[in-house]
């Protein structure tokens, strides 16, 4: 049984505490009193998963019937997945994806249907490279849909292939993937890493129009999902229900959703999911000799190090049927492994960001999607109240390169340098440039025929953080390149201490104080 | 009379050069710029008179000589002793006046003039080596006539401009320097361009970006600066957006929703002035216009290496603009520039005024002006002695 996360209040005995810093970490000093949130242990895997999946096809929630009864010869079929934002880091083999998908390509193929295609749903993401789909769906899948062109990643401003649905009482445009929306059943595989992930935002952000996204995916909406991690007080999960229910009375969709548990780091980076008074002398040699390492070679050969981690998370659930039904299980299988009951707010609240986030595997955590994961995931990690009070400062800990990488992120680059050097006030922003990025014949160019995120989706890494930027009174950025730092409107900080110093400015002396522990991923349950 | 000169040395101008090479503006402390009491320059003619510099600014093209940086082209064409100093705003006979420094045709006496000068193509004059005047192509490079930087030069009546009552002397110093982005504006030859790139923040960049946006009327005006000072000026004067000089390839090719082809912006910039004139903005400037366009070298660039496959590939037209005379329309170059002084109250650009005496301190100002929040540093010859 694995034991649950808690708060621990620092005193005198306590070690430092570990801080994720980008491409390594720091050991911080924290002040008596504080409140460090540790993440439950990894919850048990699924014995044997490939069971549980069939179990699950068989036996579907909700209004559904079992997935064979849905199959028939002649029927058109189109399995839509998540993409590679999930989970963090990549696992290792076979993937959730892969386990769900050759099983329902078994029971496809047992009922005779040959009209079979699978559509990557990375919405605004970039398209994946060939090794990464053969990693996410194995050489089995790959090798037999890629080649016939029935492996396809799904194409946001391929208008030709694009349906409207209909449009919602309140008026959004349901506009999806003609091919999963002309199908005879769609079915979705997700791997529902985080409690904002699934259900049918899945569908509505996957395999969308910038039109659709739009109405979710806004300043608006943002400000109002408090938090985005907990959907029934989420604008965002709200409008994507509205939309992603006008869809369902439209076509027959089969979810299936699995959950995985926080076994997040391979054994060489055991010391990560520790408690610090836990390491043994092999953890503390561990660390040591892998900080020591990292500080020795440059950012570059240290990014290549981590984007090689494969991570050992494991099936925790799988459930399948309606997407509702299915949903309100994966949910709940997310709070066994993520909920920590946290008690009351804190003055500042402290974070180590890591060196990846949900849009930057294989690529740079480049000074925005910092922002985005401490201030749009990180900080959003509630249910309740944030953790950090009204007025509060938090504290990141990254060193917030001014590094971009040119092939993945190019509005990213026009939006640092253009954008915000005019304003970063995420309404403003949204009112004056969206519509003018999100069009740019270049950009639609670079998302379609290279690996580039959509021009538009630098807009909604800052969107990912304005709840949090009308609720705190200060960011500060601990080790980051002052330049960068400034550019977004933050502070630069040197060390905890200063950090620490500088917040006293905005919430007075002798300030509470909480970290958050994470990753491994938890979800604070503030009372 | 007091003034600062510029003797012909080598030994102090290789000192200068040396040191104006490692530090901006260094070589006002070990070359041949002196502070000397020397007499006045005596009149070359009857149609000339003694005027008594106000205000005289110091202009890229001086601080390049006094760091030793000025390409031998200039060799032939000035003489020595010279007192540098051509933007200038003087006591005349009949009061406050602007000097127009070309030394052509009319002032050294020249009859009949020049092609260029009939045609009031002043600073096209190719007789400035000739006639009753030392080699010089304006006043400020000539032996002859003195230079702002004093206490009294000689000018020709030609070369003077009358000050209205109601303009400062800070206004009347940037007449001279407007001008020439008066003219740059007009050198294009174009109307209502869609995107037009000015690269540079300094007083040539910022007076073209406010010339271009009177004269020339872009749909978008994209222009570079350094520093956050520049940037408030640069928008202040006409500019839609300004970004670093880094950042201004991407800026170009966002502003325009154009490709990338390679390096460059497919679909760029109608108009790309270039008032750096360094090896990385000329290239910058080839790399951001589109094919078949301008780029008009504003700034003074002496010799650069710069990759010129683009130029050929694109077609594009690299065409100088120095000086001024008058336009194609008929207009007094000089005539437009006090209207556009005064329009866009380029007087602001002033940022400091020196002595004489403090001449090192003025121009180590003047080198590093940008990242000293400075645009134009002028020597104030109002209260000098012997004025």
């Amino acid at each position: 049984m694995s034991r649950p996360g808690f708060v621990l209040e620092v005193d005198r005995s306590t070690p430092p505490i570990l801080f994720h810093h980008g491409e390594g970490f720091r050991l911080e000093k924290l002040p008596a009193g504080s409140r460090v949130i540790y993440p439950a242990e990894p919850v048990a895997p699924l014995k044997d998963p490939d069971a549980a999946i069939r179990h699950a096809l068989l036996n579907p929630v909700g209004d559904s019937q079992p997935l064979p009864s849905l199959l028939r010869s002649g029927m058109k079929l189109t399995i839509a997945m998540d993409n590679q934002a999930v989970p963090l880091p990549p696992m290792q083999q076979p993937d959730n994806r892969q386990r769900v998908i050759e099983i329902v390509l078994d029971m496809a193929a047992a009922a005779g249907v040959d009209d079979v295609e699978l559509i990557i749903a990375h919405g605004l993401h970039r398209r994946q490279t060939e090794p990464e789909l053969r990693h996410m769906l194995g050489d089995r899948i790959y090798d037999s849909f890629a080649p016939h062109g029935m492996l396809t990643q799904h194409d946001a401003e391929d208008h030709d292939n694009l349906v409207l649905v209909g449009r919602t009482e309140q008026g959004e445009h349901v506009e999806l993937n003609k091919r999963a929306v002309t199908s005879d059943l769609l079915i979705y595989v997700n791997v529902n890493l985080v409690a904002m992930d699934g259900g049918h935002k899945s569908t509505m952000t996957g395999i969308s129009s910038y039109r659709s996204l739009k109405h979710h995916h806004n300043v608006t909406g943002m400000q109002h999902s408090r938090s985005f991690m907990d959907p029934p007080n989420s604008e965002l999960h709200n409008s994507t229900w509205r939309m992603g229910r006008l869809l369902a009375g439209a076509v027959k969709i089969f979810q299936i959703e699995t959950t995985v548990n926080t076994d997040t780091f391979p054994s060489q980076f055991g010391f990560l999911q520790k408690r610090e008074w836990e390491w043994s002398a092999r953890d503390r040699a561990s660390y040591l000799a892998t900080s020591k390492s990292l500080d020795r070679v440059p950012p570059r050969i240290a990014r290549s190090i981590f984007h090689g981690i494969k991570s050992p998370q494991k099936m925790t659930s799988v459930q399948a049927g309606e997407v509702e039904a299915v949903h309100k299980l994966t949910l709940e299988n997310v709070h066994k492994q993520h909920l920590v009951p946290v008690q009351g707010q804190t003055d500042v609240l402290t974070m180590g960001l890591p060196y990846v986030g949900p849009y930057n595997v294989n690529s740079i955590l480049n000074p925005l999607l910092v922002m985005c994961l401490g201030l749009g995931y990180f900080f959003n990690l509630y249910r309740g109240k944030p953790l950090v009070r009204k007025g509060g400062v938090v504290i990141l800990s990254h060193p917030t390169r001014w590094e971009f990488h040119p092939v993945h992120h190019p509005s990213y680059i026009d939006f640092f340098e253009q954008v915000l050097t005019e304003t970063t006030d995420p309404l403003e922003i949204e009112k004056k440039f969206e519509e003018d990025f999100a069009t740019d014949p270049w950009y639609i160019h670079l998302y379609r025929n290279s690996y580039a995120y959509h021009g538009v989706h630098a807009f909604y890494m800052w969107y990912w953080g304005a709840h949090a930027l009308q609720h705190v009174g200060q960011v500060i950025i601990v080790g980051g390149e002052p330049r960068a730092v400034r550019r977004m409107g933050f502070k630069p900080a040197s060390t905890l201490r200063d950090a620490l110093e500088m917040a006293e400015d905005v919430v007075g002396r002798n300030p509470s104080i909480t970290h958050i522990h994470n990753p491994p991923i938890f979800l604070a349950d503030v009372t | 009379m007091r003034a600062l000169q510029f003797r012909r040395s080598l030994p102090k101008y290789a000192a200068a050069m040396v040191a104006g090479s490692v530090l901006p503006g260094f070589g006002a402390k070990v070359g041949p710029l002196r502070l000397a009491d020397i007499d006045e320059p005596a009149l070359p003619g009857p149609d000339w008179q003694r005027i008594r510099p106000r205000l005289a600014g110091i202009c890229g093209s001086d601080l390049s000589t006094i760091d030793g940086k000025s390409s031998r082209y200039f060799e032939p064409i000035v003489s020595f002793p010279f007192v540098p100093g051509h933007e200038i705003v003087a006591d005349s006979d009949g009061g406050r006046v602007v000097v127009e420094p070309v030394l052509c045709c009319a002032p050294r006496g020249i009859d009949p003039p020049c092609s260029f000068c009939a045609a009031g193509l002043t600073g096209s004059c190719q007789n400035i080596t000739l006639g009753r005047l030392e080699p010089g192509l304006q006043s400020g490079y000539c032996a002859d006539t003195g230079g702002g930087w004093s206490t009294a030069m000689v000018a020709h009546g030609s070369q003077l401009h009358a000050v209205p009552d109601d303009m400062s002397d800070e206004a009347a110093v940037m007449v001279e320097p407007a001008a020439c982005a008066v003219h740059a504006a007009r050198r294009p030859g174009v109307e209502q361009p869609s995107t037009v790139v000015v690269l540079g923040a300094g007083t040539v960049g910022l007076c073209t970006i406010a010339a271009v946006r009177r004269h020339l009327l872009p749909g978008t005006l994209i222009a570079s600066a350094k520093h956050p000072d520049q940037r408030k000026l640069a928008l202040e004067l006409g500019a839609d957006v300004v970004v670093e000089p880094g950042e201004v390839r991407r800026a170009v090719r966002r502003m325009s929703r154009s490709p990338m082809v390679g390096d460059g912006v497919g679909e760029g910039a109608e108009v790309v002035f270039d008032c750096v004139g360094s090896a990385d903005s000329i290239d910058d400037a080839l790399n951001i216009v589109r094919p078949r366009a301008q780029v008009v070298l504003v700034g003074m660039p002496g010799r650069v290496s710069v990759d010129l496959t683009g130029l050929w590939h694109k077609e594009i037209r690299l065409i100088g603009a120095y000086a001024y005379g008058k336009e194609s329309t008929g207009e007094r170059t000089f005539d437009l520039a006090f209207q556009l002084v005064a329009d866009a109250d380029l007087g602001r650009l002033v940022s400091a005024t020196y002595g004489l005496d403090r001449y090192r301190e003025a121009i180590d100002h003047a080198a590093n002006a940008g990242s000293r929040g400075a645009v134009k540093v002028v020597f104030d010859l109002r209260g000098e002695r012997n004025r």
